[in-house]
Parts: C-alpha cells; structure tokens; sequence
C-alpha cells in the first residue's frame, strides 16, 4: 500500500508541487528587508564600533596612560605614549589606534579603569585610504566630542550588567 | 537599377528591418528578464531585490550591462584566444537565429518554412557546441568540468525532448510552428498531452541549464563552470545567450503546448488583445515558472540528473509516442496532411 502511495506522489510530482506552493506564498509575505542607508535596525548597548577617547564634564581628559587598553590588545592595535603634562598630572602624548588591526573585540574598553577608551555605536566610518583609519589621539578625542551624549547613554543603560 | 532595387536590394534591407524588429525587443526581454528574475526571486526569498537604479530599479539591467560593457575583457594566457573569443559568439548567435522562425502571430513569422521545429531543435542542439568550446578554450579545470557536464546534460535531454515533440507532431500532422499553433485551435495540446507537457518543461530546464539541473555552473563546486574564465563583453554574451534561450524555449513550450498566440478562448474580450501580446504573455508565464522553480527546488546531484534523463523521461516520453500513435490510429483521429 505505502509502495503504491509513494508510486502515486513520485508520478503527480506532488511534493514538488507543495513545494512551489509554499514558495508562491511566500512571495506575498512583507519584506524582511530594511532598505539600508535609509533605514536601519536596532543597535544594542553592546555594540562595538568606531572608538572614541571620550572627556569628563568639566573638558578633562580622561585617559591616565595606564596602558592597560595597549596591553590587553589582542591585535596589538593600540599605540601609547605617555609623560608627565606642564602641571604635573600624568596623561597620554600620543594615542593611536589603528583601526585596521582593530578586530572590536571590546577588550580595551573592558579594561579601562576611567571609561576613557569606549567603542561606540558608529559603525559606517568606511574610508578610501589605509591611512584615514589610522587613528590618532585628536581623531579619538574628536570622535569622543562627538557621540558624548550617545555614549553616555549606552554606558548608563549597560552599567547594571557590568 | 531598378530591377537591381525591387529584387535584390529592397528584400535584404526589409528582411534586416525585420530582423531589427525581432532582435531588439529581445535583447530588452532578455534584460527585464534578468531583472525579473531577480525581482521574484528576492520576493520569494522575503526580499526586496533591486530597488535603487531608476523607479522600483527598473534602470538595473541596464545599468549591469553598462557595467560589463565598460569593464576589461580578460584573457586568460593559457586560453586558445581565438576558440576562446568566438564562443561567446558562437551561444550569443545560436541563440538570436532560433528566432527566425518562431511565430509572433498569425503569419508574422520571418522565415515560415515547413521544418520549423527541426530548425529549432537543430539550432538548440547545436548551443552545447559554445559552451563546450569555451570549456576547453579557457584551459581551466572548472570550465572543462563545467562543459563536459553541460554537454552530457544537453546531449541527454534532447533525446527525450525529440520524443515529446514527435508525439505533438503526430497530433499535427506538420512541422511547420504555424501549422502546429493553429492545429490547436479547439484545444491547446496542454489538455490532451498534459504529462507530455510537463516533461517537455522539466527537459527545457535541463536543456538551458536552468536550475534544478544547473550543474554546468554550480557555484558551490565549479565556482561557475564553463564561464569562469570569461569577463566583461564576452561573458555578457554568453548571459544574454543564456537568457535568450530560456526565452526561446519558453516560446517553444507555448507554441507546442499552450496554443501559440491563441487567445485562451476565442469569443469578445480575449480575441480583440493582438497575437503578438497573448505570446508575450504566456511566454513570461512559463518563464514566471522557470524562475519560481529556480527559488523552490535545491541542484540535483549529477548522476542523479543522468538518471532522471536516461532512465526516467527517455522511457516514458517513448512509451508516450506509441501511446500517443496507437490512440490516434485506433480512433482515427490522424490528422490529414494538406
């Protein structure tokens, strides 16, 4: 009986037939598409994109050269120099990050003690030259001036987990 | 002079406006063809396809084209240049010169000779010989495989294939494409000759290399089978080519099976749409359906192919021609040859 069954459906091309069926209705389903540069989805907290060096209230730099960031660096992405500023407060000389080594792995903003070094939600920062991503301490800082009140948020809605 | 103008020229120059007027509104079939296929297939994918060249993307096969037109034709040094260059041609060719003599509607036809059908099958069997040449030009392991499989698929399929198209022709009694259209007057041969109908669809897929049988090109092993090696120009042709055939026996499967340019029923509202339209319109039907298999059904593996052409539709499509015979010499019902 279930020889004659399965001879039935191979001849009728039934489940072949049910098969085109169901894509055909797919085709009516809503798009799950977002048209991109004009819409975008939602970003978690979490999300790790460009990097920013970001300040305190009062302007002050929040980096204080620990090099811990430099350190955990799996990719070895991040350059520090430090040395001692004009009113004796200790603070970086130079700071870069080059974002093609970068693999956003989050590690140097886990790491830092003073929420200086953050990634933040920008993720379309995409240059033509290799150079461009090579980025220095002004672009970082830069960069943090920017998206403060974004960052600020995030930090703010990630801390309870943290 | 005159006698030179009224015989020898006038008749070439009509006859290349007439080839300008079947040509050109294929070559833009072929490229909303590409366009459409993208379009359905992204809807049955839950996605949008293209979108942003022109309104609703309308512009995009022609902006791709723009593309492959401007881009660099790169000859591979290992490829034999001159096999390699005139294969292109050879599949872009093959493809427009079917269409000399498929008719658009009722007498518009540009060559109306009497072997119509063999003209057809002939030129389509004659396409594997540009991809089995771009396949050994190209001297490249991926192509090679790619052109081997393409030739055994098309080599196979065509034998079913002639055997459906023989029984069609025992129920017309000519192999004109007219005479074939117009014998399906009261009934399309759909409706008497439907697993016929459906087998003849499943070898056109195969014979154009059109998935589920699209083992010549299989990304996932061949990268892209026999046109891997080709860029820009030269492989535009071969996607044109490709997309003309599937149009062209599209078109075969409508004058065979589906009434040609008939209106589905010949009363008021249906016989004042003109000829050439209702060919449109079910030539883009059977190719809605090449496209919708391509986005339901996963590549059959390659001995599973040869199987389903030897073992399977060879033998039923045989049967069918005794069937087919005996059923019409038993009821007598052989149509009278004019």
């Amino acid at each position: 009986m279930s020889f004659i069954q399965r001879s039935i459906r191979t001849v009728f091309l039934t489940e072949l037939l049910s098969g085109m069926w169901l894509t055909f209705r797919y085709m009516f389903r809503p798009k799950v598409t977002i048209n991109y540069p004009y819409e975008k989805g939602p970003l978690s907290p979490r999300f790790r994109g460009e990097h920013a060096l970001r300040r305190y209230p009062n302007g002050e730099e929040r980096c204080i050269a620990c090099k811990l960031c430099e350190a955990t660096c799996p990719a070895q992405a991040i350059t520090i120099e430090a040395e001692p500023r004009d009113d004796g407060s200790r603070r970086t000389s130079r700071y870069d990050i080059d974002m093609t080594k970068c693999i956003y792995c989050g590690f140097c903003q886990e790491a830092c003690p003073v929420d200086a070094i953050v990634e933040g939600p920008n993720f379309e920062f995409a240059t033509e030259t290799h150079e461009e991503l090579l980025y220095d301490k002004g672009k970082l800082l830069a960069n943090g001036e920017r998206w403060e009140t974004e960052l600020a948020v995030r930090i703010a809605a990630d801390a309870p987990y943290r | 002079m005159v006698e030179l103008w009224n015989n020898y020229l006038w008749p070439l120059i009509w006859i290349v406006i007439l080839i300008v007027v079947i040509v050109v509104p294929l070559l833009v079939a072929v490229a909303y063809l590409t366009y459409a296929e993208r379009k359905v297939i992204g809807a049955m994918h839950l996605r949008k396809g293209p979108n942003v060249v022109g309104p609703f993307g309308l512009l995009q096969p022609f902006a791709d084209g723009l593309k492959l037109f401007l881009k660099e034709t790169v000859i591979p040094t290992g490829a034999n240049r001159g096999v390699f260059i005139a294969a292109p041609m050879v599949t872009f060719f093959l493809a427009l010169v079917a269409w000399a003599v498929i008719p658009f509607g009722e007498g518009m036809v540009l060559a109306n000779i009497n072997v119509g059908i063999m003209y057809l099958f002939a030129i389509s069997s004659l396409g594997v010989y540009g991809i089995l040449m771009a396949g050994w030009a190209s001297n490249s392991r991926y192509a090679f495989l790619g052109a081997l499989r393409s030739a055994a698929q098309m080599v196979s399929y065509e034998v079913a294939m002639g055997f459906i198209i023989i029984t069609v022709l025992l129920c017309v009694g000519s192999l004109n494409l007219t005479d074939i259209v117009m014998a399906q007057k009261t009934v399309w041969f759909v409706i008497p000759l439907l697993p016929m109908a459906v087998l003849f669809f499943i070898s056109t897929l195969a014979e154009t290399n059109r998935h589920p049988f699209d083992l010549p090109e299989a990304e996932a092993e061949l990268v892209a089978g026999y046109n891997v090696e080709y860029s820009a120009m030269t492989f535009a042709m071969f996607f044109l080519g490709e997309y003309a055939n599937m149009i062209l026996m599209a078109g075969m499967t409508v004058i065979l099976f589906f009434g040609g340019w008939l209106p589905p029923i010949d009363i008021a509202p249906f016989n004042w749409i003109p000829d050439p339209v209702w060919f449109a319109l079910k030539i883009s039907a059977v190719l809605f359906v090449f496209i919708w298999v391509r986005a339901a059904f996963p590549r059959y593996r390659y001995d599973q192919l040869m199987r389903l052409g030897w073992k399977v539709f060879l033998p039923i499509s045989l049967a069918a021609v005794v069937v087919v015979a005996g059923v019409l010499v038993a009821f007598d019902l052989t149509p009278v040859v004019k």
